[in-house]
């Protein structure tokens, strides 16, 4: 069978406020879970300049493994209908997050099992195509990692600020002073 | 920065929509999607990588895998926009449906589908759109549904109109509905935006003319469906979806529900 052509990619924009982020969005892990861990940062655009219009979405595996995820981020208050998010027993592995006024976001998970690393994916106004990246929380031999240059490589590493924090920056463009982040392509 | 005219943004346009005709002369592949990098979209300069991006072929990664949702993530409600608030949004009310598909023409099923849009005068229902245009209390704007077991999606709403940005002079966007979605892996995500037949803003914006394949740039725009109308009630708009990926997904027992 002929492969279809693919429908183009058209950016977010500066409205999608109100539609795409829901309440609990950030919050992978469940409330009060002892082994959650933060994972936050900043989006900066070419100028270093932070980005306060992005919207980060991360995936992951959950902590056994497990890559089938779980219905449910969405779920509904049954009277007024609005979301209310996760009731914490199904691991989703999904999390939706704005970036503040500061280009800062932040998240609430476990770690993934099996893997050292989230998948993340990157929208913003100005951007017409989102970006792949993903947030690795150990410097590990991956094959990813190793093929890449030590600068360039570093960008994918999570800086452990404490052992339950740690923070990944997203650089959208190479201005000199930072290094850009690696962006992935999946061909 | 200094503000540019449309004459301005039409000579850019024209000159990227040049460049790629003649890279595709030259042998280049067919480009599918909006080159990050568009100068005539000034809000793209500072927020396009300049590194080529990295090729990842592990079968094991995690993006062939992808988020689920279900029955507890949306409501009957949330398909139909026209129905959210107690009173009727004013505008002209449509329906737009269409089917998800893989690159194989496969449906993509029971996935999430969030649109979001302006109301009829061009107003979006959001703090920073500041466009002096009526907000309609009995319009938000954004809706959601699963496709069902062959890839459809169905929404009621009301016909956006055109509304005024600041990327120069005299910059109107045509009016289009915003959609988010999900296929079966994470490398599948789209965001995209569909627009209407034959809307006469077409050459004048960036953000369309950023695709600059005549082709790829015809499959953002809608079909009127005229056998599709419900009669006395609104009239149907028609786009099928289909998302890019990997050849191969990441399949796990059980998966497929
Ligand atoms: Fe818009």
């Amino acid at each position: 069978m002929a492969e279809l052509a693919p429908t183009p990619s058209q950016t977010v924009g500066p409205f999608y406020g109100y539609a795409l982020p829901f309440p609990g969005g950030a919050d992978i892990a469940p409330a009060g879970h002892p082994g959650a861990i933060t994972v936050h940062g900043h989006v900066y655009d070419g100028a270093g300049a932070p980005v306060p219009d992005a919207l980060l979405e991360f995936w992951q595996p959950a902590p056994d493994g497990s890559r089938t995820g779980a219905p449910g981020s969405l779920r509904r208050d049954p009277v007024s209908g609005a979301v209310i998010g996760r009731h914490g027993l199904d691991f989703t592995g999904f999390a939706r997050v704005p970036t503040d006024a500061d280009g800062h976001y932040a998240i609430r998970t476990l770690p993934p099992g099996g893997v050292p690393y989230l998948a993340v994916c990157v929208f913003a106004r100005g951007l017409l195509h989102h970006l792949f990246t993903r947030a690795y929380l150990t410097d590990a031999d991956d094959p990813l990692l190793t093929a890449l240059e030590p600068r360039r490589r570093a960008t994918l590493i999570a800086i452990a600020e404490t052992e339950r924090v740690h923070r990944f920056d997203v650089r959208l463009q190479d201005n000199g002073a930072h290094e850009e982040t690696v962006f992935l392509d999946f061909p | 920065m200094t503000a540019l005219d449309q004459s301005q943004i039409d000579t850019e346009i024209t000159a990227a929509r040049d460049a790629y005709a003649k890279a595709l002369a030259d042998g280049a592949a067919v480009r599918h999607h909006p080159s990050r990098d568009y100068a005539p979209y000034r809000s793209s300069e500072l927020r396009h990588p300049k590194h080529a991006l990295v090729e990842v072929r592990d079968p094991e990664a995690v993006e062939l895998s992808g988020p689920v949702f279900g029955v507890t993530d949306v409501t009957d409600l949330d398909a139909d926009l026209t129905r959210q608030h107690t009173g009727e949004p004013i505008g002209e009310r449509i329906t737009v449906t269409g089917r998800l598909l893989d690159r194989d023409g496969k449906p993509i099923r029971g996935q999430l589908v969030e649109i979001w849009q302006a109301n009829a005068s061009g107003r979006y229902a959001h703090q920073r759109d500041q466009h002096p245009a009526p907000l309609d209390p009995n319009f938000t704007g954004v809706g959601r549904c699963l496709t069902g077991d062959d890839g459809t999606y169905r929404f009621t709403t009301i016909k956006p109109g055109p509304y005024p940005w600041r990327n120069h002079t005299n910059a109107w966007r045509p009016a289009h509905i915003h959609f988010s979605l999900f296929g079966t892996a994470f490398t599948q995500r789209l965001v995209t935006q569909m627009y209407f037949p034959g809307d006469p803003l077409f050459p004048y914006d960036p953000i369309l003319q950023a695709v600059t394949d005549d082709s790829a740039r015809g499959r953002l725009v809608a079909t009127y469906a005229h056998d599709r109308s419900s009669p006395e009630w609104s009239l149907c708009y028609r786009w099928d979806i289909v998302l890019d990926g990997p050849a191969a997904t990441w399949i796990e027992e059980g998966r497929d529900g």
